[in-house]
């Protein structure tokens, strides 16, 4: 078991794998967003007291989930670029960083939409708004750190320590909802207690979530791939890639 | 190098003595340079001279910004300071010797921060409470200031060592450090200038202080080895 999965450890045995798994995730991620879209524009009924405005829901928080939890994800492979000394670990944790942020920068830029109609303002300085904010600035930071130094496993190493110091404010951007408790409504899906809203936007949200996922993983394996490509180009394997050959 | 350290390969509590050579070495450096050390502490009072010329001389408006100006201030001002900490050392070489030596990268990396804070930080606890007389903020608020920066400057020259060895040799590193290190100070901030708000409306600071304190606790235990961690990977 061990050893089939350190195979793939190898970016020249990942490459080809990556490959045939990105249509899948791909389809996924069109298929299930279409689905939830569709749950959540035409299925999930008007909202009481936001009407249609809280439709945005669907777009926002699955956004706002991916942006923190692919933060942990880039650290985790941080923690293994370091500890194991694998080169594709650390690909990996700078093919999530532009993702990272991009669904960063989506959320805080639906939730502006989204607190025009309902709190009256686009900007409101609010605790996980603030912290958001805060987190898209860490993805930037490590994009930035990465762009800065040319040698690619000095930059590795580095991002790798950035991600795992960073890693330290995800929870505290996370609980900071209960530290200081302001203007945003709690949180809408809670494990511990009866959900506030109805099932058939939380089936849509959820849906949404997963779509967010696939699309997630798709996107950073095609990233991955073309990572590999450009830091292996030397290598006898590339040459002999039927993608390379043609370009 | 201000002074040579004896090697002892044959003792294994080198960490203490490691420590201490560095911050005496950082600190003795650091003191003959003393106009830079001046100009870092021009640069705070400055700096928090200028937003009641940008907003309004009005005292009770003063008192509101006052505890966050200060504190952004002494962010700013310690991200000034932040270059000189490895810098000087990474271009003459000395950095290197240091990361060769048979003493704990931890522990002589540990001590430059120390001598960073000694040099920089306490400077500023001491004269922060004179500034904050400009904001027309009372006693016992200004002491809250001092005894607020005095936990927190020490977590910025934590944090702040990880961003300097990250950023060294690279080009604009002084910007580079600035969007790397200023989202990471974001608490020290929240809970430095919270307990002096706290303080000067009245509703006690131990709160944020101890949550200040929390941090600089989690900031000894881990800043000074990914600060070691990204010098070795600076010199690699």
């Amino acid at each position: 078991m061990a050893t089939s999965w350190f195979k793939y450890s190898s970016p020249a045995s990942f490459y080809p794998l990556a490959g045939k798994m990105i249509p899948w995730f791909a389809a996924a991620a069109a298929v299930l967003a279409v689905a939830g879209l569709v749950i959540g524009l035409v299925v999930a009924p008007t909202d009481a007291t936001q009407s249609d405005a809280y439709r945005i829901i669907f777009i926002h928080v699955p956004a706002a989930w991916m942006s923190m939890f692919l933060y942990v994800v880039m650290a985790a492979w941080s923690a293994a670029a370091l500890g194991f000394n694998t080169r594709l670990s650390a690909m990996m944790a700078q093919a999530i960083a532009p993702t990272g942020a991009l669904m960063t920068f989506i959320a805080l830029w639906t939730g502006a939409f989204w607190g025009r109609p309902t709190w009256g303002t686009y900007w409101a300085w609010d605790a996980r708004m603030t912290s958001e904010l805060i987190l898209l600035f860490l993805y930037l930071g490590i994009i930035a750190l990465r762009n800065a130094i040319d040698e690619p496993r000095r930059a590795d190493k580095a991002c790798a320590v950035l991600a795992l110091t960073g890693v330290v404010n995800v929870p505290i951007i996370y609980f900071s909802v209960y530290w200081w408790n302001t203007l945003h409504q709690g949180s809408s899906v809670s494990m511990t207690r009866a959900p506030s809203m109805a099932a058939i936007m939380l089936v849509g949200m959820l849906v949404m979530a997963l779509a967010g996922w696939f699309y997630a993983i798709a996107v950073i394996l095609a990233r991955v791939r073309t990572i590999i490509v450009d830091r292996e180009r030397g290598a006898s394997w590339v040459a002999a890639l039927r993608e390379v050959r043609h370009a | 190098m201000a002074a040579t350290l004896a090697i002892a390969p044959e003792r294994t509590d080198t960490a203490w003595p490691a420590l201490r050579w560095a911050v005496a070495r950082d600190v003795k450096l650091a003191l003959r340079s003393r106009a830079e050390l001046g100009v870092q502490l021009l640069f705070y009072v400055v700096v928090a001279s200028l937003f009641p010329l940008a907003t309004t001389p009005e005292r009770s408006t003063l008192t509101v910004i006052g505890p966050g100006v200060l504190w952004v201030a002494a962010l700013l001002a310690s991200l000034l300071s932040l270059p000189r900490l490895f810098a000087a050392d990474h271009a003459d070489g000395t950095l290197e010797q240091i990361a060769l030596s048979p003493y704990p990268l931890v522990a002589l990396v540990g001590g430059k921060i120390v001598a960073h804070w000694l040099t920089t930080g306490l400077p500023l606890v001491v004269i922060a409470p004179l500034v904050g007389l400009q904001y027309a903020l009372d006693e016992e608020t200004l002491s809250v200031l001092a005894v607020a920066l005095l936990i927190g400057t020490p977590i910025l020259s934590l944090l702040g060592a990880i961003g300097a060895a990250l950023t060294l040799g690279l080009r604009a590193s002084g910007s580079l450090l600035a969007l790397l290190i200023l989202p990471l100070y974001v608490p020290v901030l929240v809970f430095g200038a919270g307990a002096v708000d706290a303080a000067r409306t009245g509703l006690g600071a131990s709160a944020h202080l101890s949550l200040l304190g929390a941090g600089l606790l989690i900031a000894c235990v881990g800043a000074p080895f990914a600060a070691a961690a990204a010098v070795r990977i600076a010199l690699d």
